[in-house]
């Protein structure tokens, strides 16, 4: 474990004593004055103990307020009970908790649970299984994964693999409405947690690798029917670009960008998909996604900036229309996918207070940007990063490192970060009261080739010979937390393999996440002290979620069970003899199989 | 005169030595529709019953242009897309010992035209069926399972692996049983 120097601790601010008084009172007897930089309000209400969304608010902190689990007794911590999914895939979701019923979803079969927490050994209250299309699994490109549900309602909704998003009686199970809105012969899969904003479930789709065309659409939440769609590629009336349009950078400013960015028609098969985390923000009644890699990775295929690919849109969550665009990555040379979560916060940013997004990105930038429109106040690597020289805030460009610019015929050796980037889509969790984020993330760097490739509706689209290896310093994973205030890393734990698990903070200053040795682990929130651990059946890559049971204890949860793309490797049951299997990550990850094994199982603990 | 007729037979052993296949220059056009009998199990109530080989099958397996072939149609049908170098990622590894659904090259040639449930597509109507046969022969190839005097050698690329000529038995993995 490395150690950073300690920033100077959450400092204090009289603007948010107000939201202090009303969203922190548990722990207002210790923290006697306010933090510097906290979520509005409205975003991040005051924890009522449950888990209804997977980031835990529109916000998007993945902060509880409870407090009985602490730095000096989480070493007592135990297991409660656990439960099997019974699927031997990557468990990426999140647990919900809402009343007295946890409900977890499954990888492919998409199988949904409800447990009752009122009665020991929480027993199965009700299951549903939508059966889902077996052939599914042959266009989803990285394991089959689901990264959990959301409550709203008193219905559980959540999506399929092959395409359907469902609404179920959260009391009963049954169904309530079934949408079909994906389609795998063209290599669409679905494998986010939907977001329920405003009566609105948020879905996108997944098949980056596929040349699959990247949108999100809004489902009533009553019935299922497609309110609003908004493509990540094409002409402007696609994508929702209209009047209300303002982005900040010129390079984002034209008429419709997402067609005359690319060679004649390819972008109808350009990716942009949206995989992976939406926050809100009420007050500004503003959603805020990223879009997926452009298709085909390899870049000399598709000259161009490729919008409005590798970025961020603030949409209105009423009618879809964009307010604003940034590009992480224009013309991406290394399937920097931009489809992260953001962190909403209020904070001052040199002198004056700013609503800020915070953005822990794919190709190593820890972005603050402006959410009110679109600005950059500050990218800074928050690891090994070559593959660019840092960002132009002026244009808000990417300064490439024309090194490591990849092509067909050439190969490129030693670019940082991988494909998989710094950080790919497991979430980073912030706490309020010290000020920092906590961010799981990979350190890996690769090798790759371009070659050409055909598009062949419903096959990878992908033309890149990648292989990865690890990292400087030979850790190839690390869990950081990144001072936001001071723009720096406040202390950093090295890990083995990648940290390919989320993250939850408390107010009890303790922060769990999981390695893919299957170890569960609680650190300090404010040093990085590891302060427990527990091994579970199998590697570790769920999000894990703390709530205040039935009984009026806190208990942790997660899901346990190796796999997502950095795990194919024994989900899949790859062969580690090609470098190049599982688009280049087996190459990283070749000693896996003889540290874990698969097999699904929730394990939930709590103090004696 | 003796001297000229050693000269010419030395010729002609050079250029037959040479020749080490013969090579199809009639490939069948049509698209892969073959009506071979391949069980996807070993498993058949009533004692099992003999398999009728397909006639083709020996001869694109131990063909050094088929297998070539193979390789190249190989990338450019995608199959490296799902399965990458033979290690597999979105589907399977073809270059372990494990086969879901057969190891023969009649298998393998029924999965590419038919598909299969778990998530491989079909070509049939995608690819004429020589070709789906050089891919069988390829997929096999990867697997130490042709002839290494036939299987394809160094990449003009990155290479992901050793030489298709070069990979061992995955049964054995080089080592005796």
């Amino acid at each position: 474990m490395t150690r950073m120097p300690q920033l100077a601790a959450a400092g204090l601010h009289a603007g948010a004593s107000i939201f202090l008084a009303v969203a922190c009172l548990p722990f207002m007897a210790e923290a006697a004055e306010p933090a510097l930089i906290s979520p509005p309000v409205s975003a991040a209400p005051p924890d009522d103990g449950q888990w209804m969304m997977p980031a835990k608010n529109y916000a998007s902190t993945r902060y509880s307020e409870l407090t009985e689990i602490n730095e000096g007794n989480v070493k007592n911590l135990q297991v409660a009970f656990t439960f099997s999914t019974g699927v031997n895939k990557g468990q990426e979701a999140a647990p919900l908790v809402v009343g007295g019923t946890m409900y977890i979803v499954s990888p492919f079969p998409n199988v949904v649970y409800a447990l009752d927490l009122t009665k020991p050994g929480a027993p199965m209250k009700w299951k549903f299984e939508p059966n889902p299309e077996p052939a599914a699994q042959g266009v989803a490109c990285c394991d089959v994964v689901n990264r959990g549900a959301a409550f709203a309602d008193n219905r559980i909704f959540f999506n399929t693999l092959d395409g359907h998003t469902i609404a179920l009686d959260a009391s009963t199970g049954q169904p309530i409405w079934n949408a079909h809105i994906g389609n795998i012969n063209i290599g669409e899969t679905i494998t986010m947690a939907p977001l329920v904003v405003k009566g609105k479930v948020l879905v996108g789709n997944s098949g980056g690798e596929l040349g699959v065309r990247g949108w999100v659409k809004a489902l009533d939440a009553g019935d299922g029917r497609v309110v609003w769609t908004a493509y990540g590629t094409g002409p402007d009336k696609d994508v929702l670009i209209g009047p209300d349009f303002k982005p900040h950078y010129d390079m984002d400013k034209g008429k419709d960008l997402g067609v005359t960015t690319w060679p004649p028609d390819a972008w109808k098969i350009g990716g942009g998909n949206m995989w992976g985390w939406i926050s809100y923000d009420p007050d500004l009644n503003l959603i805020f996604h990223g879009t997926g890699n452009p298709g085909p990775w390899n870049p000399d295929l598709r000259p161009g900036d490729n919008k409005w690919t590798s970025g961020i849109f603030a949409r209105d969550p009423d009618t879809g229309a964009a307010k604003w665009f940034y590009q992480w990555s224009p013309h991406d040379l290394h399937d920097y996918d931009g489809i992260n979560e953001q962190i909403l916060l209020d904070m001052n940013w040199q002198g004056k207070p700013r609503k800020v997004l915070v953005r822990p990105e794919r190709n190593g930038y820890l972005y603050i940007l402006d959410r009110t429109t679109g600005e950059v106040l500050s990218a800074k690597p928050f690891g090994p990063v070559n593959s660019s020289k840092g960002v132009d805030l002026k244009t808000g460009r990417l300064i490439e490192n024309p090194d490591k610019q990849t092509g067909t015929g050439k190969v490129v050796r030693d670019i940082c970060p991988t494909a998989s980037g710094l950080k790919d889509w497991q979430p980073s969790a912030f706490s309020p009261k010290t000020g920092l984020l906590y961010i799981p993330h990979n350190n890996l760097c690769m090798d790759e080739e371009g070659v050409e490739v055909n598009y062949i509706a419903g096959t990878p689209y992908v033309g890149m010979n990648v292989r990865m290896i690890a990292g400087p310093g030979g850790n190839r994973g690390a869990f950081t937390a990144w001072d936001i205030a001071a723009e720096k890393p406040a202390w950093s734990v090295k890990e083995n393999f990648p940290v390919w698990s989320g993250a939850v903070v408390t107010a009890g200053d303790v922060v769990f996440y999981g390695t893919m040795e299957g170890w569960f682990k609680a650190v300090s929130a404010k040093t990085g002290e590891l302060l427990w651990q527990f091994k579970t059946s199998s590697g570790i890559i769920g999000q894990p979620i703390t709530y205040r049971g039935p009984d009026g204890h806190q208990y942790v949860a997660i899901l346990s069970g190796v796999g997502g793309w950095a795990g194919a490797i024994v989900s899949g049951d790859l062969d580690p003899r090609d470098a190049t299997a599982a688009l280049g990550f087996v190459n990283a990850m070749k000693d896996l199989k003889d540290a874990t094994t698969a097999g699904g199982t929730l394990y939930v603990f709590r103090l004696p | 005169m003796t001297h000229g007729a050693v000269t010419l037979l030395l010729v002609i052993l050079a250029l037959t030595g040479c020749q080490r296949e013969e090579r199809d220059t009639r490939p069948q056009s049509a698209l892969g529709s073959g009506e071979q009998p391949t069980p996807v199990t070993t498993l058949e109530p009533g004692g099992q019953r003999p398999s009728p080989a397909d006639n083709k099958a020996a001869s694109f397996e131990a063909n050094a242009f088929h297998l070539s072939e193979g390789k190249r149609l190989f990338g450019w049908f995608n199959c490296s897309g799902c399965h990458a170098n033979g290690g597999g990622g979105m589907g399977p590894a073809l270059m372990d010992e494990k086969w879901l659904y057969g190891s023969s090259i009649e298998s393998i040639h029924a999965t590419i035209r038919d598909g299969r449930p778990k998530g491989m597509p079909s070509f049939h109507d995608k690819i004429p069926d020589d070709q789906i046969w050089e891919l069988a022969a390829f997929v096999r190839s990867l697997s130490g399972n042709v002839p290494s005097s036939a299987a394809p050698q160094r990449n003009d690329d990155m290479m992901p692996h050793p030489s298709e000529n070069r990979l061992p038995d995955a049964a054995t993995l080089g080592k005796s049983p």
